[in-house]
């Protein structure tokens, strides 16, 4: 999309293309079409093979559901529903979470709304043993790799079966077990410690692959250049993607960039770069699962941009209104990640309205059950909570001291 | 005078720095066209130009280099930082660059930016929306580092840290934007009912490095910036003690005159603030008042602070000092 500007006097600010009482038009389809891109070899594939698929669009699904050209994965039904599954799993837990958010039983909440496919897509084509390195708004991955829904709202609420012992905000997911590491508020900040992980992941000798994800906005800061730079100089098993949603916060990122498209940055690194349909189920995993034979082959870093449309809020803190039309999302060429896999499996004569209702209400229950059984353990409302010694442990490895002796002089 | 919380406060003093001084110019996230994520910028592009007022991009280390360039040639920058807990990408140019630029270049060079960002606790905000890291800055020369508590001193103590030639990171207490914070989350006061909600809306300022007494009293001196200036003013109340309650308002340079003569009059001395104990800057405020009022301290000067840990989501009233902390810190310097 080309970038919309309001002023070039004195200097050049940027515009986001529609504000409140706009009528919003994105053109009604992307200029890129499925079966427009070649594969190029996984390993033998160099930076500037990636040129044009940097500066495209890869697709696999068409507006009529059907997946087309040589990026199609040829995943077969089961993951496909698999697939599905946890995209429509992630909706209705947000959905509930966000309810509770609203009635006082969480304090924040943040929903994957209209981005689902993303952490889902991309964490299917990894190995069990692969490093996810999120930001928040990935939380998706985690059901993929099989985390129980009452451990993820007992973090949310931070009550007394929160893992992190209500120490982080609602939606800063950590989860060991799964090889999801810890959320954390500053953005950005994991993508460079993901190249550190890769590396370590590479000096052990062994085959792992470390993901990490960042937004368009925070492609400014610092940690997105270190990251691109270290990996282009290192070499490590790391696949880098910026989620271009087009919004950070309130920021569109006509404001954030005055360059063509995010993925075209990981070029001058020496990074192959490919920009891939956020909202394409088939295009993401199979993206994702080329830059893994890279990284597994010793090929290093692929940076992807993820072109995509922040549907929902920021937070339940943020008010989109207040700065963009209220139903831009619909008129967003890439439409919506869960329709497209759907109607996909419909054309291929496996998915019906029957079926799909089914689904929906086995999640329903599933979700409804896990959240009554989390609020056992304690909502924001009305407790309890973790004790208040939990202020004072996991700082240090002991507790020191000074430490103990403000413990002793809170007295809980 | 009009009544104005917080944020309508420091609208104002923006509004009337954009309008009295064509070299100011605002920026940072989300504060064009949105206004901020607190709203404190509304209104303000609209106004005066998206060249004046303007959303940059997320990077804070940016943020703050810009402003230092814009302000050693010729303007007079003012960038949010939306957290405080956020500043640390912008802290290499704010402790290394902004901050030594007038002494490394001799005086040849200075850069007049003002770095506003809320801080502090009481809104569930975690480990990262939570942090009141001004010791952080007052332990950098060539900085002045200002904390506001109501929408009084809010818009007088920006309009000067504005106005100033010398680099201000001006703290705002983000519990306290909408009302006074007593320490009670279940007590929601705004600031219609308290007197420092009557703001004029015409200029003017309040000097820096200047504390205000609150209260007077006789018994005890209690310090205080920031959302701590309510709580104790809450803690005095409960506690019974006739005391001596100062806003600190500027940390640095801090008015040492006013505190140590009152100390003198008490002997008795509390220092109250969020940010953790150790290196805070009430440990700075302890060693000066004992050099200068050895001989009238009656008691040992206590210090209530957060703890020496992260600040947490689901127990942040356990860290938060309370007016039960306080109070119990003042009737420990009232024992003979």
């Amino acid at each position: 999309m080309e970038r919309t500007i309001a002023t070039t006097t004195p200097y050049t600010i940027g515009a986001a293309p529609f504000r409140p009482g706009d009528e919003p038009d994105f053109g009604g389809a992307f200029v890129h079409q499925p079966g427009d891109f070649y594969r190029p070899d996984p390993l033998t594939c160099t930076t500037s093979d990636t040129k044009e698929l940097a500066a495209g669009l890869v697709r696999v699904l068409n507006d009529g559901g059907e997946a087309i050209g040589e990026w199609n994965p040829n995943l077969d039904d089961e993951t496909l529903i698999q697939g599905l599954e946890f995209m429509m799993r992630l909706r209705i837990f947000d959905d509930r979470m966000m309810k509770m958010q609203r009635t006082g039983k969480l304090s924040f909440y943040m929903r994957s709304f209209g981005e689902e496919a993303i952490a889902i897509a991309q964490t299917m084509a990894l190995q069990e043993q692969d490093w996810l390195f999120p930001s928040y708004r990935q939380p998706g991955a985690q059901f993929v790799r099989g985390r129980d829904m009452v451990s993820m709202i007992c973090h949310c609420i931070g009550n007394t079966e929160d893992n992190v012992r209500g120490r982080q905000m609602p939606v800063h997911y950590t989860w060991r077990e799964g090889r999801f590491i810890s959320i954390s508020s500053p953005v950005g900040t994991q993508f460079s410690q993901a190249v550190g992980v890769a590396m370590a992941s590479a000096y052990k000798g062994d085959d792992e692959v470390c993901i990490s994800w960042l937004g368009d906005g925070t492609s400014a800061q610092g940690d997105y250049h270190y990251a691109l730079n270290f990996a282009s100089t290192f070499k490590p098993p790391v696949i880098l993607n910026v989620v271009n949603n087009q919004w950070a916060i309130s920021t569109h990122a006509s404001l954030a960039t005055g360059g063509h498209t995010f993925a075209e940055r990981g070029l001058a690194y020496d990074i192959p770069s490919i920009r891939v349909d956020g909202n394409d189920f088939l295009a993401l995993y199979s993206v994702t699962k080329w830059a893994r034979e890279r990284a597994s082959a010793g090929l290093g870093a692929t940076h992807i941009e993820v072109y995509t449309y922040r549907a929902g809020a920021h937070s339940s803190s943020d008010d989109p209104s207040a700065y963009r039309p209220n139903d831009e999302f619909k008129c967003w060429p890439g439409g919506d990640p869960v329709e497209r896999l759907r109607q996909h499996l419909v054309t291929r004569g496996v998915w019906n309205d029957e079926k799909n209702h089914d689904l929906e209400k086995k999640i329903d229950d599933e979700v409804m059950t896990a959240y009554k059984k989390a609020c056992e353990f304690g909502d924001l409302a009305s407790g309890p909570f973790p004790p208040a010694s939990t202020i004072f442990t996991e700082v240090y490895e002991t507790v020191p001291w000074h430490v103990q002796e403000q413990r002793e002089e809170l007295g809980k | 005078m009009v009544k104005m919380n917080m944020i309508a406060a420091l609208n104002s003093a923006l509004d009337l720095q954009l309008e009295r001084d064509p070299n100011v110019v605002i920026f940072g996230e989300d504060v064009g066209y949105f206004g901020g994520v607190f709203r404190v910028t509304a209104g303000l592009q609209n106004k005066y130009g998206p060249h004046r007022v303007f959303d940059s991009p997320l990077a804070e280390g940016g943020i703050a280099a810009i402003a230092m360039g814009m302000g050693l040639n010729g303007l007079r920058p003012v960038a949010e930082i939306q957290f405080a807990d956020y500043i640390f990408p912008a802290y290499d140019q704010i402790v290394n660059e902004i901050a030594k630029l007038r002494h490394r270049s001799g005086g040849e060079f200075w850069t007049p930016v003002t770095i506003r960002t809320p801080a502090g606790g009481g809104i569930k905000g975690g480990h990262h929306h939570s942090q009141s890291p001004e010791a952080q800055f007052t332990h950098t020369p060539g900085i002045k580092v200002v904390y506001c508590s109501n929408p009084r001193n809010a818009k007088g103590l920006l309009t000067s840290a504005i106005e100033c030639n010398d680099p201000v990171i001006f703290f705002e207490p983000k519990r306290c934007y909408r009302g006074p914070f007593y320490g009670d989350p279940h007590n929601v006061p705004t600031w219609n009912d308290h007197p420092d909600g009557e703001v004029p809306e015409e200029y003017y300022s309040i000097p820096l490095e200047q504390a205000e007494i609150v209260r007077e009293g006789s018994d005890c001196t209690v310090i205080a910036w920031g959302t701590m200036v309510h709580v104790a003013t809450k803690a005095i109340e409960d506690s019974g003690v006739d005391c001596e309650l100062i806003d600190l308002q500027t940390l640095v340079p801090w008015d040492r005159d006013t505190v140590v003569n009152s100390v003198k009059k008490t002997g008795r001395c509390v220092i109250v603030h969020e940010a953790p104990k150790t290196s805070g800057f009430g440990a700075e405020m302890s060693a000066s008042i004992q050099e200068r009022c050895f001989y009238h301290l009656e008691r040992p000067i206590e210090r209530v602070t957060g703890w020496d840990t992260p600040f947490p989501h689901s127990t942040e009233w356990d860290y938060i000092p309370s007016p039960s902390r306080i109070a119990e810190a003042i009737h420990r310097t009232q024992e003979e």
